[in-house]
């Protein structure tokens, strides 16, 4: 759609340009990360193109989703941002991008039509236009990322991620490499932080966003989803569920997250509501560049918590008694609050007795 | 304008036709186009033709994989309903592995899929398909319309707060209107019992077969029901709004009622198990398949034709005639009979064999579309049905409705119609809504369901939360019964996705996956012509349809055809993309049959 930011308040940027986000999850996608985005709070997204958010600049966003136009009225924005004409814009990719060179013919996934020759547009043709012209790439998802589920042996579209296409030394236009923010989908807050980060940077009032190898956000992407994880208190005690019933540490029924980065188990997926492992889910990998081939069976043990969970058994089990002692022993009062007819709490009283 | 609808009856007479296509069509999940012929002289669209552009590969890339892991992948196909694939492939999945889930596990689920569609509803129909009836687009198509609206007193406006019709349509302009804003906000909030339930939305991370990992203290279940009373304050208000909005369509333009008008045949394969009945045995499932909370049914020309779950799966044929794909029939047969010995046939998913072709699109006389052509054999006249879902609330209510079996205090299925009744909430009293089986299944009814799907989905989660508190107070907090996975096994699982129809058939051999397909509501909706000529239901529905919107074909938006396509709640990355033609004229035809041929 398209929707313009609405300037509120001092104004001070009200004399910059627009910037746009082009958002195209035209490609092997199930439109799972622009729906996850429309659950963010963090902030929302209507706050951000409402000039709500203290700083932004403007922005007008083009979402198929969202979109209020349809058809051509809607890819026109594309259009102009291929051809020079619209600019800044921030280009966001959704889904992994097929191999458009071995089908012939045919077509794995398109977006609109070619107006000249009324053929479908690929999305690597797309991509060809764009991720050139763009201040910045944001791939949302895993999908765009690393390949994810599409890209799973045995796929027949030889589909892959944003970077495996771009090449990961690609440099937008404002000289960035591709912003990637995985996750199947995309945690709704840590897509809306890493694009006002972004927005932020564009109207100069932050750094270079700090990426780690796989161009992720280091902020978000920089610890495992066990540190973060209120079970992994009983994986440190050695007690572990041995099925899904079971409120304890998860390693063994499938859960992966001593080795996964996200901070799912931190933040939540809604406002601190839900999540993965700290609600019962085991942790399968989704924002993994591995995933989903290295995870599966996604509900057998991980091959190398074997080791790790005997080790922590040994020594957690030995903890474990030790701390249900005390934990006895601090599940009891102190020995002086009782209804007797004397005073035992230490206290020597100057009055008659 | 004219304000009667009369589909061509194809005299011999020459007519101007405009080829208009709408590619990709926008706030939508998925891609789907729409290429339209239109007689703008007779304000008729002609011919219409419904074409996907994506192709994943879901049933080629899982063979060989791991049975377990089917529901963690199949989330993976819808990113707005992910949660009903998950569900309805751990339903498949406890057939073949012969496991029944603890009834808390069954009410968590339940509660997790209400949530979702109040959600998913919710969302749609105010941010998505009322754009099309916002303030701002009624202005741009209907400018007379739109005056009227500013004089007309809006029924229920001591209800929901908005003296005149065109108040309502301000209120879902969007991004600035009230209730568009609301929706929005309802739309998180119901995300939010949604993840109490099943984790994280739209990929669950706590379903398995078997049963659920949601840790169920009285919390969780206390979360929830804080949410869903205020949920009910939102429902009370939204109901009468889209009822005032849609009678004033019918009122404001004689004729309306034709709109994306088709033939009553919907399909529904029913929703929320009954966890005292469901054993997911094959050979029961009739049985317990009439005990869901949302009844199963095909309801054709107004007659329930079936509720049982067995005669809805054996009907099930996949047709190819205009997709990008190579026929299956000297594949393999992976399932002859089913467990009852009955026959299968070929065409049916569980003996489905995916190959793709992909190639060029060909929108005249060729292949045009990813998407195949599911449709319901009917052995009493020997049709392949192209049923339709009515955007998934039509054909539920409807279902339900006619088979009158739900009867659990919030919400009674008359016969007639499907009463709902909402207890008091922090701004209105006590509140009965009755949703009553309307004359037509078009784009006007397919609207107002929805609305009342959401007020359907609370209420029965209100009942859903009670039973699970009364589930945990007696001492029942198992949610997760252990399996085994057999070398070789089939399953099936029914269920309703937000916008319709849900099955997945798996077919295990040594183990792993030999077979799986799922057929999600929108490859029946969005389908293209089948073997037999038969469009689609979109492609049926807009066919023949009068146009009301009063521009002219310069500044021609197609906002009656994108209301139509838009009704059925379309969800590609299911099954199909829409874009809006700038009203040049493409081609011209001077065609003398093309009326007759195209009519129906």
């Amino acid at each position: 759609m398209t929707v313009l930011a609405q300037q509120t308040g001092d104004g001070a940027k009200s004399t910059d340009k627009p910037i746009h986000i082009l958002w195209t999850s035209e490609g092997m996608s199930c439109d799972g990360d622009t729906v996850s985005v429309t659950a963010a709070q963090l902030p929302s997204i209507e706050d951000v193109l409402l000039g709500l958010v203290p700083g932004l600049p403007k922005v007008v966003l083009h979402n198929k989703v969202l979109a209020a136009e349809t058809g051509d009225e809607f890819m026109a924005a594309f259009h102009k941002a291929a051809a020079g004409e619209l600019d800044p814009f921030i280009f966001v990719v959704e889904g992994s991008i097929p191999n458009e060179k071995i089908n012939g013919d045919g077509y794995w996934s398109s977006m609109g039509n070619d107006p000249t020759t009324g053929e479908p547009i690929t999305l690597p043709e797309w991509i060809d236009r764009l991720a050139p012209r763009a201040w910045a790439v944001l791939a949302a998802g895993t999908c765009a990322t690393y390949g994810g589920i599409h890209a799973m042996a045995g796929n027949p579209t030889g589909c892959m991620g944003l970077a495996d296409y771009l090449g990961w030394n690609f440099r937008s236009a404002g000289g960035l490499p591709i912003v990637n923010v995985p996750g199947c989908p995309v945690q709704p807050d840590n897509f809306m932080e890493t694009l006002t980060w972004l927005l932020y940077q564009a109207a100069g009032a932050a750094p270079t966003i700090p990426l780690d190898e796989q161009l992720r956000p280091t902020w978000l992407f920089g610890k495992t989803v066990h540190e973060g994880c209120d079970r992994a208190g009983y994986y440190e005690q050695g007690d572990f569920a041995r099925d899904y019933n079971s409120p304890k540490c998860q390693v063994m029924i499938g859960c992966w997250g001593p080795v996964v980065n996200c901070n799912v188990t931190k933040r939540g997926w809604m406002d601190g509501i839900g999540g993965c492992p700290n609600v019962g889910g085991i942790c399968i990998g989704c924002t993994m560049p591995g995933f989903p081939d290295k995870f599966m069976p996604f509900m057998d043990q991980p091959p190398g918590a074997t080791v790790s969970v005997a080790i922590a058994g040994t020594y957690g089990s030995l903890i474990r008694r030790l701390r249900s002692i005390t934990n006895k022993t601090v599940n009891e009062e102190p020995k002086w609050h009782h209804n007797r007819a004397e005073l035992t709490s230490g206290y020597q009283p100057r009055w008659p007795r | 304008m004219s304000q009667t609808m009369k589909a061509s009856q194809g005299q011999a007479q020459a007519r101007e036709l405009v080829d208009m296509s709408w590619d990709p069509i926008t706030r939508i999940i998925g891609n789907l186009g729409i290429y339209t012929k239109i007689d703008f002289k007779n304000q008729e669209v002609v011919e219409c033709k419904s074409t996907s552009s994506m192709f994943r590969g879901y049933s080629v890339f899982m063979k060989g994989k791991d049975p377990r892991d089917s529901h963690f992948i199949t989330s993976r196909i819808c990113g707005i309903c992910g949660d009903n694939h998950a569900t309805c492939s751990v339903y498949a999945q406890n057939m073949a592995y012969g496991v029944k889930s603890p009834p808390l596990a069954e009410w968590i689920i339940n509660l997790g899929e209400a949530a979702e569609f109040m959600f998913d509803h919710t969302i749609f129909q105010d941010n998505l398909v009322f754009v099309d009836f916002c303030e701002q687009m009624v202005k741009e198509t209907n400018p007379s319309l739109l005056r009227r609206a500013e004089t007309t007193p809006a029924p229920h406006g001591d209800i929901h707060g908005f003296k005149t019709v065109a108040d309502i349509m301000r209120a879902f302009n969007p991004f600035t209107g009230q209730m568009y804003r609301e929706a929005l906000q309802m739309s998180r909030l119901t995300r939010e019992m949604f993840c109490l339930m099943e984790g994280r939305h739209v990929h669950p991370s706590t379903l398995y077969p078997g049963g659920v990992g949601t840790v169920a203290t009285p919390q969780v279940f206390t979360d929830y029901l804080v949410r869903l009373l205020k949920v009910l304050d939102f429902v009370k208000k939204a109901v009468p709004c889209n009822d005032d909005l849609f009678d004033f369509f019918y009122e404001a333009l004689p004729g309306y009622e034709e709109v994306g008008r088709r033939r009553i045949m919907l399909g529904c394969w029913g929703a929320f198990n009954n966890p005292l009945h469901v054993d997911y045995e094959y050979r029961n499932m009739n049985a317990w398949g009439s005990e869901m909370f949302v009844t199963p049914g095909i309801v054709l020309d107004g007659k329930l034709l079936t509720t049982k779950l067995v005669d809805i799966n054996l009907g099930i044929r996949i047709l190819l005639g205009s997709s990008y794909y190579d026929d299956w029939v000297g594949e393999e047969t992976f399932v002859t009979h089913d467990p009852l010995g009955n026959p299968v046939d070929q065409r049916h998913p569980w003996n489905q064999t995916t190959l793709p072709r992909p190639q060029k699109r060909d929108l005249e006389n060729g292949n045009y579309s990813w998407v195949m052509s599911p449709r319901w054999f009917n052995p009493a006249s020997n049709e392949h049905l192209a049923l339709d879902t009515g955007g998934g609330p039509l054909a539920r209510l409807w279902s339900t409705a006619l088979a009158g079996k739900v009867d659990i205090g919030t919400v009674k299925a008359t016969g007639r119609s499907v009463q709902i009744n909402l207890p008091r909430s922090a701004a209105f009293p006590e509140m009965q809504l009755e949703w009553k089986i309307p004359q037509w299944s078009n784009t006007l009814e397919r609207d107002r369901a929805r609305v009342y799907f959401i007020a359907y989905a609370a209420a029965a989660a209100l009942y859903f939360v009670e039973q699970a508190l009364g589930e945990i107070r007696a001492g029942n907090t198992k949610v997760f019964s252990d399996f085994d996975v057999p070398d070789d096994a089939i399953g099936c699982g029914f269920h309703e996705a937000v916008r319709g129809v849900l099955s997945h058939h798996m077919v295990i051999r040594d183990g792993k996956i030999a077979n799986y397909h799922p057929y999600p509501p929108t490859p029946w909706n969005a389908s293209p012509r089948d073997k037999y000529g038969t469009p689609g239901p979109y492609e049926d529905a807009v066919q023949g349809m009068h146009i009301f919107e009063e521009n002219g074909r310069d500044k021609f938006k197609g906002i009656d055809i994108m209301r139509t396509v838009r009704s059925f709640d379309p969800c590609l990355p299911c099954g199909v993309h829409m874009y809006l033609g700038d009203g040049t004229v493409l081609k011209r035809l001077h065609s003398p049959t093309l009326g007759t041929s195209v009519g129906g």
